[in-house]
């Protein structure tokens, strides 16, 4: 008897030739698109890029339809408009991405990381001073918000999915009102309930406590998301099994919407990290190194970056743009620290 | 009689030489007494009384929406959970109301264990740890874990299949171990009684079979109630069995008894009319 060997196919792939007839439209888009740029009235990068989206939509839907005819139209127009789309949203965040890099690793030294501004004036030369002042203190002020803002964000979640109490309508509509807040209101709402009339003066602190009225909410509503994903079986198990509803939700349903929680913090993070607005009147802005988050003023890296911005001089700017790019490494390594710390327990 | 229901005795009258009901020594079981239950205004359930001798197997049969499921859902207390849930009448367990004032209702579920017609393990945590999640649970004291997890496993039928994986996630077994995984571990908290919520309806025929015969093993040693939609398995498994039946209005009992007699001799034409398949 022969053995006929059997490879694995995939079928459902595309072939060279239609991956051929996709470059092909590209390409003749682009080159469409081109001479029309340069030949026509049409200038610049915004008229490339609407002559290439356009030639290359209508370009897609005869290809889609001369080989699969007319029922293709609505499905190629379709899948052409949401390619556009995601370019759309994709353009603007990889520019901002690579202004940041390409502008602010100019700035880029070693005793950034090691000075303050203490000694050194915006207006100096980039080498002079640095910016560990603002780099604590972002770190204090996350720090801070979070210990505040996540516990009481996550229970306020338990409390609307899982109690369901008395006033848990109200305290939703509070949790929506409170996710509107314009951030600076939360500053101006610190300054003159906390800084005027208590012993708090404008520090680290006071400045926590303005960001963390902006994470709460944001907390809250995607950690009550993630709980109402955890299925009722769960709950009904636990319970059935003789414990109370306490114990059911802290060893059954936090550890089952544990990734989900670790985005909520992740996203309240995101959420407050980059705001000015409402560290204006509660944090002072420091030149100086201060350890001391309840005491005296300290700077953050969104504060650094704006008070760079408004001085407008070539080397202030230039510490502006060193300043977004420090916060987005240091943002994103608190992400990808929160996702391995987080993703390790439950394997895949 | 038509062949269907006289196959269907067959089964029952083996099982019923196989043990002589009502005679296992523990306890004083269970009894419902005039229980009725109500979502919001709709009353659901109406007026139930049915005494459980210990070491019996009984199935509660019935169509859709009859309240077998209610009815074993305010045994231990998980009725109360639906917000708008009422009900009326006693649950005694050895001779006390479960729903007396002052009654402590996690240790009611602790002597009364339920499975659910979906098998749902705890995603985040292992085999093992999902056995033995209701030791954490209700915060018991055990001497030997290791002891009683193995001794859950086997008495579920899961541990040859599981032994060398106990620490792997209960998200990776079949739909028939994962269930057999949620029998192991209610029976770690030692209930009286165990509460099966069509414990075979997600299942395929091979591991339905398992849990049957996990449930003739278990009855050795605990009351067991089930509700099944599957004839033959209540002819198989129960030792009683009880019919229920909506029309139209709330669920009522119709007719209860030794199972042998509900499918062969029952009293009541519409418990013959479902047991012999005429409707429902």
């Amino acid at each position: 008897m022969t053995t006929i060997q059997v490879k694995p196919q995939r079928p459902w792939k595309a072939t060279p030739r239609d991956m051929g007839t996709t470059a092909g439209v590209i390409l003749l888009s682009a080159l469409a698109s081109l001479l029309l740029v340069l030949g026509t009235g049409l200038k610049g990068k915004i008229g490339f890029m609407v002559c290439f989206i356009l030639i290359s939509t209508i370009l897609q839907v005869v290809v889609g339809v001369r080989k699969f005819g007319r029922k293709a139209l609505g499905d190629n127009i379709a899948s052409s408009l949401i390619y556009v789309g995601a370019a759309i949203v994709f353009l603007p965040v990889f520019s901002i991405l690579y202004m940041a890099v390409t502008k602010g690793a100019a700035g880029l030294h070693p005793s950034l990381f090691t000075e303050t501004m203490f000694n050194a004036s915006f207006l100096d030369p980039i080498d002079k001073g640095g910016l560990l002042h603002s780099l604590v203190g972002t770190l204090y002020l996350i720090s801070i918000a979070m210990i505040i803002s996540v516990p009481m964000g996550i229970l306020t979640a338990l409390y609307l999915t899982e109690i369901r109490g008395p006033g848990a309508g109200f305290i939703q509509f509070i949790v929506q009102a409170m996710s509107g807040v314009p951030s600076v209101v939360a500053g101006l709402f610190i300054f003159t309930s906390v800084i005027l009339i208590s012993p708090l003066k404008a520090s680290g602190a006071a400045g926590a406590l303005a960001l963390a009225i902006l994470m709460i909410p944001t907390v809250t509503r995607t950690s009550q998301e993630v709980l109402l994903l955890v299925p009722h079986d769960l709950r009904e198990a636990g319970l059935a099994l003789g414990a109370t509803q306490w114990k059911t939700v802290a060893t059954i349903v936090v550890p089952a919407a544990r990734n989900g929680l670790i985005t909520a913090t992740i996203l309240g993070v995101a959420r407050i990290a980059g705001e000015t607005a409402p560290l204006i009147f509660t944090i002072g802005g420091a030149d100086k190194l201060n350890l001391n988050p309840f005491k005296d003023y300290q700077s953050a890296l969104p504060f650094y970056v704006w008070k760079g911005l408004v001085l407008g001089t070539p080397e202030s700017l230039q510490r502006a743009w060193t300043g977004i790019l420090v916060l987005l490494v240091l943002v994103l390594s608190l992400f990808i620290a929160a996702r391995t710390l987080g993703g390790k327990k439950m394997g895949k | 009689m038509n062949n269907a229901a006289s196959s269907l005795a067959d089964v029952s009258k083996q099982r019923a030489t196989q043990k002589s009901p009502g005679s296992a020594p523990m306890g004083t079981g269970l009894e419902a007494r005039g229980v009725h239950a109500w979502f919001g205004s709709h009353l659901a359930l109406e007026d139930v009384s049915l005494d459980f001798a210990a070491g019996t197997v009984t199935a509660l049969i019935g169509p859709s929406g009859c309240g077998k499921s209610t009815f074993i859902r305010t045994i231990n207390r998980m009725h109360e959970f639906i917000p708008t849930a009422a009900m009326a009448g006693e649950v005694l367990l050895d001779g006390k109301d479960v729903y007396a004032p002052g009654t402590d209702v996690t240790k009611i579920r602790l002597q009364i264990g339920m499975v659910f017609q979906k098998p749902n393990p705890f995603p985040s945590m292992t085999i093992g740890e999902n056995v033995l999640s209701g030791i954490k649970l209700a915060q018991l004291k055990v001497d030997n874990k290791e002891e009683l997890l193995e001794e859950c496993l086997v008495r579920a039928g899961l541990w040859n299949e599981v032994k060398d994986r106990l620490g792997a996630h209960a998200g990776g077994l079949s739909g028939g171990q994962q269930q057999r995984l949620c029998i192991a571990r209610s029976l770690a908290v030692q209930p009286k009684v165990l509460l099966m919520d069509e414990p075979c309806s997600a299942l395929d025929p091979g591991s339905t079979l398992r849990i049957e015969e996990t449930i003739s093993e278990l009855s050795k040693s605990m009351t067991i109630i089930i509700v099944t939609h599957n004839m033959q398995q209540a002819a198989r498994v129960s030792d009683y069995t009880a019919f229920f039946l909506s029309e139209g209005g709330p669920g009522r009992m119709i007719e209860v008894g030794p199972t042998t007699e509900i499918f062969t001799r029952p009293r009541d034409i519409k418990t013959e009319n479902y047991v012999s398949g005429r409707f429902g």
